[in-house]
């Protein structure tokens, strides 16, 4: 016992001790109270008070007309966003490493890295000016070259990929930081011999620079894997309006609507509960798989 | 070394020049474009007449707003929070990360704590749970429900643990045998030496606060208790009516919706613009060294 909270090793559980509580009062507690996902929870009676009705809220959320289709458009918006959100970064970085004007580089770097610090707040008031049917820049433009103007948020053609491409442009900047710092990594002796060998330019980026880029690719596709339910509440949450629900709603705008807006709070939790048990599944296998394929600790 | 480029690598040359930065255009022109239209006349915004420069330049939009009493208001909140939040964030962030940065030989209960945090990564108990707890830790309705509630940044501490490992053992060695103990490393040493890192973390931290809505709609009743991003949600992204009621006629020539909307964003916007670029140089070295080990 002593050698575990005496001597040097006091300081240091003190250190954590107000995180620790936080921690616990903040997610830990909220943890067990997932039983409300297994009662007819009504705030007067509390937790402890309400009525116990066991899958209750489980069966009600499987007889919802609409849940496979919510559950069909988390995986589909948020698998596009995985896959163009790994794309995008690793051709822009490919590509400003070509570019040799050191102020160059550095004037995209800040223009491309800035979205990623503005909120889908600013931002989706942004896309409602420019992408509104009657006045948006984006229309004016469209019809200026022989287009009919697109209704892009309140057409259920358009919204999914909307919120894709809208999400890719705004963290795509910043997820080629990464990248970049694994390309300056690379040994430039390995330049150097492929030139000796022969190799021109896309050779050297072929055998070089891309192999020397591969573990981090992998690492960050693992750990993608645990984002497959997430469509991104902050975006579609301020995006999104009832004549795209059939194409844009999500789990977790779901689970906003009934939990905070309708009140009912045992089946937003039931709802919340699947997600975060499938989430859990899913990030645990991409933090093994992580480990396992680049040897990755998350500390 | 006289090498001659090929007329191939001359063309790749200026073809990626123009991609990339049409690619920076694009982050750039839609905020000049919401910039150009709330100082314009609305007249000129309605009509279509306004790109990238302001037509019949005004400043009614901004006179508009900023004499609205609940914009003030949850500025005034978004102001008190972000430093308050700001400390407390920080804080822990670092008192969090330096036990979690040393070696399990050293701390033997690291692994332990360090899992205990990481949990709450993995799962989580979901929004009701969450909300009826600080209900019930009474902050609804205070400042404190949108600053104790997240008081422990998970991910940034990992952040900060990870730059906290790559710092060099000697040093702090020594101290330890001059007869410092764990807080002045922590103070003196660690600190001190982190300044990427944690200028990394702050510009996440005061970005994260001002930006934060959601917790000031699900956790305050009153709009008046709104912080600036909640005001701005409801304003902005919802795209709901503003509040015209009260205004002189004259006003309501001069601003739109459109033209007081773009205002907004951009009022909404411009602390993290002036903010930015000084913090920048700052966090791509932090994110490398905090987020990639070799």
């Amino acid at each position: 016992m002593n050698k575990i909270f005496g001597g040097r090793g006091l300081p240091l559980h003190l250190m954590l001790l107000p995180g620790v509580i936080l921690v616990f009062i903040y997610a830990y507690v909220p943890m067990a109270g997932i039983v409300i996902a297994f009662e007819k929870f009504v705030p007067i009676k509390g937790v402890f008070g309400s009525k116990w009705i066991g899958l209750g809220n489980f069966r009600y959320v499987a007889d919802m007309p609409t849940i496979a289709e919510v559950v069909r458009n988390t995986i589909f918006i948020a698998s596009m966003k995985i896959v163009a959100g790994l794309a995008m970064p690793i051709a822009a970085a490919l590509l400003l490493n070509e570019v040799r004007k050191t102020f160059v580089k550095k004037g995209i770097q800040t223009l491309i890295y800035l979205p990623h610090f503005l909120s889908w707040i600013i931002l989706s008031g942004i896309l409602l000016d420019i992408l509104s049917p009657s006045e948006g820049i984006v229309n004016r433009i469209l019809q200026a070259i022989g287009f009919d103007s697109v209704f892009f948020l309140g057409d259920n053609r358009w919204f999914p990929y909307v919120l894709v491409v809208s999400d890719v442009w705004k963290e795509f900047g910043f997820g080629t930081i990464v990248y970049l710092a694994a390309i300056t990594g690379i040994n430039p002796v390995l330049y150097e011999a492929a030139v000796m060998d022969g190799a021109n330019h896309w050779r050297q980026v072929w055998h070089v620079t891309l192999p020397g880029i591969v573990p981090i690719v992998v690492l960050l596709a693992t750990l993608s894997l645990g984002n497959v339910l997430n469509g991104g509440f902050e975006q579609v949450f301020n995006l999104y309006s009832p004549s795209v629900y059939k194409s844009g709603d999500i789990l977790d705008t779901l689970i906003y609507r009934m939990g905070i807006l309708d009140a009912q709070y045992g089946v937003a939790t039931a709802i919340g509960l699947l997600k975060s048990v499938v989430s859990l599944v899913l990030i645990s296998t991409s933090y093994y798989l992580a480990y396992r394929l680049a040897n990755y600790r998350i500390f | 070394m006289n090498i001659q480029l090929s007329w191939s690598r001359r063309l790749f040359i200026v073809i990626n020049y123009a991609f990339l930065i049409g690619l920076a255009a694009t982050c750039l022109f839609p905020l000049i474009h919401v910039l150009a239209i709330s100082f314009s006349s609305s007249t000129a915004a309605t009509s279509g007449m306004v790109k990238l420069w302001p037509v019949d330049f005004t400043f009614a939009s901004y006179e508009f707003i900023l004499h609205k009493k609940e914009f003030i208001r949850s500025f005034e909140v978004t102001l008190l929070r972000t430093p308050l939040g700001f400390a407390v964030n920080m804080l822990l962030t670092v008192l969090c990360a330096y036990p979690l940065s040393k070696e399990q030989r050293e701390f033997r209960l690291r692994t332990t704590y360090a899992w205990y945090f990481i949990l709450t990564i993995l799962f989580s108990g979901g929004l009701i749970p969450w909300y009826m707890t600080v209900k019930t830790t009474g902050l609804l309705n205070t400042i404190w429900a949108l600053i104790i509630p997240g008081a422990v940044p998970v991910f940034n501490v990992i952040l900060m643990l990870n730059f906290f490992r790559g710092l060099p053992k000697d040093i702090e060695e020594s101290a330890f045998l001059d007869g410092a103990g764990h807080w002045t490393v922590l103070w003196r040493m660690y600190v001190p030496l982190s300044l990427p890192v944690i200028a990394t973390v702050s510009l996440f931290t005061l970005v994260g606060h001002w930006n934060a809505w959601f917790d000031g709609l699900v956790l305050m009743n009153f709009p008046e208790k709104y912080p600036l991003s909640t005001y701005l949600q409801l304003m902005v992204a919802n795209s709901s009516s503003l509040n015209f009621s009260g205004q002189s006629l004259f006003e309501l020539i001069a601003v739109s919706q459109r033209t007081a909307r773009a205002a907004q964003i951009f009022l909404g916007a411009l602390p993290i613009l002036l903010v930015y670029p000084f913090l920048q140089k700052y966090f791509v070295k932090g994110i490398v060294l905090g987020s990639v080990k070799s």
